[in-house]
């Protein structure tokens, strides 16, 4: 019993780390939280939905919405965000909060504000020794497990993977280097919503509703996620969206705690700030007046 | 609280206009309610303006003047509203007089949201920007969360309060004219100079020797009670309150009334926020359905387009084009030219004694931040 709890809290947790992850590797190298991402993950699942409506196959839905949800990212980086590059974070943050309000309310008006229902495939369960786990998750683990290692080698191991490091590090001594930083700013966010594709499948292959505000919720839990990790650090970001993941699906195992997971959710946030203000991974900057 | 016993003695009526906005609504309101021409619909529209302006100002005070993001002010709002309703539900079977009951109410109200801005500005001290902000965001998602669940708060249902039964309206604006006296007297004290030195720059105002720690609660504390008596007012308005009304986007729509006023502009927030609620209840009674989405394509198109006008680099130039106490001033000069003469004559007076107060409540806006893309000066060639 324990252990399926256990397993399902992972795959959750694969998902907020994959949004995790978009959170992190923007603030690591743009300096801004990203308060759009999770609505990225909203317009990736209605790509996916739009394209099952016309008749396409799950993987070319899939396609579709890693394709949608990149171009949209790098819009949105390119009309909101790029005129404010040096503007203070106060203004960046609330721009993206519009950004964000600007997203769902398209979507509402387009689609609709009821929640429709996505069917991607059809998945039985599997006996893990005591434990009973449906494929769905197993896929998530999987697949996002994959996708995190790929993720962390390109970081590290190419060429452009390093010039991200190198800005994160330090902007100004990278491009004395000759790194190109706004196009290192765009490919992040290329990569973040890329990656919120990904999120938006796994998450309505667990819960099949598409809905305008299908990603506020999962948005705001993973940007918890992140900063419980340590906003900026990619395996902070990982350990973040499991250790989340794991804990939800615990706190809603327990009769007591179900009606207030959200509330066990973000005063786990609360607690680990007041313990270590950078999160579980995050790195020390020491302010230089 | 030290603060009080070194400004009692020189409270002061200061900005006028806010005071005289706010007066001339309420005294509109009143003709219109002596004459019977006010119909009940705008009695709750002029109450949802009252709170929302409380609302504004207050959050103003943290994000425009102190310069945090604070995005779960909807969250002392709504422990206000909670506590508040329930207190007034069991004073109103002891006390007689209604307005006892709701002012003791706000009190109490307001009291407890301090003490809950004091807990979430305790971990403010230790985070900064961005992190203070999801800590507020996650406080507001918390007490929400938890009123939902507990059965005295009237759990999914929602809490009643119908023991006020007077023109509520009457002593929301009441409330606003306080809440805009005492914020207005901080705020030109040295208590808000010291306010405005952090939010300029935190380390140069720790070395002037300025508590950074004591003047962040102070202002997480003042502004989380000012929520919480709006957030009293609410719950005497809607009755039932229920925790949904409280998510974060509520708390935006508050940020976007800060936003659209100015930052640090108390006279932009009563402004702003007369106009969104007006927007807001016009719009609710016109659209309905998928169309109310529009509202927020509106605030959303708002915001973007304020902040990117207002702080993108490039566009210095425009906005100093654009401004408006510029094109006064030249205004001014052309009508009379001998302004400049006059001007140049004033330096001779130079008054001896520098007046102190009046120079530091200059507000000074910092330069544009240093970027490493456009060098200001071109480097010089073939120093070898």
């Amino acid at each position: 019993m324990f252990m399926t709890t256990f397993i399902d809290g992972l795959s959750l947790g694969s998902i907020y780390a994959l949004i995790a992850l978009g959170y992190t590797m923007v603030y690591g190298i743009a300096k801004m939280l990203n308060f759009a991402h999770g609505d990225i993950i909203m317009v990736g699942a209605y790509a996916i939905l739009t394209t099952l409506n016309l008749g396409g196959h799950p993987v070319l839905a899939a396609i579709a919405a890693i394709i949608i949800c990149t171009a949209m990212g790098v819009i949105t980086e390119k009309v909101a965000y790029k005129p404010l590059r040096g503007a203070s974070p106060l203004a960046v943050l609330i721009t993206a909060i519009g950004v964000s309000y600007l997203l769902q309310s398209v979507a509402q008006l387009i689609f609709g504000s009821k929640s429709q229902t996505v069917t991607i495939g059809n998945y039985g369960t599997v006996n893990l020794g005591s434990a009973q786990v449906s494929v769905a998750t197993l896929l998530t683990l999987l697949i996002g497990a994959i996708i995190m290692i790929s993720l962390q080698l390109f970081v590290k191991k190419t060429r452009l993977g390093r010039a991200m490091l190198a800005v994160s590090e330090d902007r100004g001594a990278a491009q004395l280097m000759g790194v190109n930083v706004n196009m290192i700013i765009t490919t992040t966010f290329a990569i973040g919503s890329a990656l919120a594709a990904f999120a938006s499948l796994f998450y309505l292959m667990q819960i099949p509703s598409v809905s305008p505000t299908l990603g506020a919720m999962p948005g705001i839990k993973a940007f918890t996620a992140a900063v419980i990790g340590g906003i900026g650090s990619i395996p902070g970001a990982m350990l973040g969206g499991m250790l989340l993941g794991v804990v939800e699906k615990i706190s809603l195992s327990i009769p007591v705690l179900a009606p207030y997971t959200t509330a066990v959710e973000f005063a786990l946030l609360i607690v680990i700030l007041l313990v270590r203000p950078i999160g579980l991974l995050g790195k020390k900057r020491r302010e230089k007046v | 609280m030290g603060y009080f016993k070194n400004v009692k003695k020189n409270f002061k009526f200061k900005d006028l206009t806010n005071y005289i906005i706010v007066g001339i609504i309420l005294l509109l309101s009143l003709i219109l309610k002596a004459t019977g021409n006010l119909p009940r619909s705008s009695m709750t529209l002029l109450t949802q303006i009252a709170f929302s302006i409380i609302l504004a100002v207050s959050l103003n005070l943290v994000v425009g003047f102190l310069g945090e993001l604070s995005l779960g002010h909807a969250g002392f709002m709504c422990v206000g509203a909670y506590i508040g309703c329930l207190s007034a539900n069991y004073l109103g079977k002891v006390i007689d007089s209604q307005l006892l009951v709701l002012i003791i109410a706000m009190a109490i109200g307001g009291v407890v949201a301090a003490f809950f801005g004091f807990i979430i500005g305790l971990p403010a001290l230790r985070l900064k920007g961005d992190y203070l902000a999801i800590v507020t965001l996650a406080f507001g998602e918390i007490v929400r969360n938890i009123f939902k669940n507990m059965k005295t708060f009237g759990g999914a249902l929602g809490l009643r309060t119908t023991t006020y039964k007077g023109s509520l309206f009457i002593v929301a604006f009441i409330m606003v004219f306080v809440t805009l006296f005492l914020i207005q007297n901080i705020i030109k004290s040295k208590h808000g100079r010291a306010i405005t030195a952090i939010r300029d720059n935190e380390i140069a105002a720790k070395a002037m020797g300025i508590n950074v720690t004591y003047y962040k609660l102070f202002v997480f504390i003042l502004a989380a009670f000012f929520a919480g008596i709006a957030g009293v007012i609410y719950g005497h308005y809607a009755s039932p309150v229920i925790y949904s009304f409280f998510s974060y986007n509520y708390s935006i729509e508050i940020l976007v009334m800060v936003v659209l006023g100015g930052m640090g502009n108390l006279t932009g927030s009563i402004v702003a926020a007369t106009l969104i609620t007006v927007l807001n209840f016009q719009l609710q009674t016109r659209l309905s359905g998928d169309l109310a989405a529009i509202k927020f394509l509106v605030y959303a198109i708002i915001l973007i387009v304020f902040i990117i006008f207002n702080n993108a680099p490039k566009l210095q130039p425009l906005r100093e084009r654009l401004s408006i106490t510029r094109i006064l001033h030249e205004r001014k000069e052309k009508r009379n030219p001998a302004s400049i003469k006059n001007d140049q004559a004033k330096w001779d007076k130079i008054p001896t004694k520098i007046k102190m107060d009046e120079v530091l409540s200059v507000d000074v806006t910092p330069e544009s931040p240093y970027t490493p893309d456009k060098p200001d000066k071109p480097v010089k060639k073939g120093g070898k």
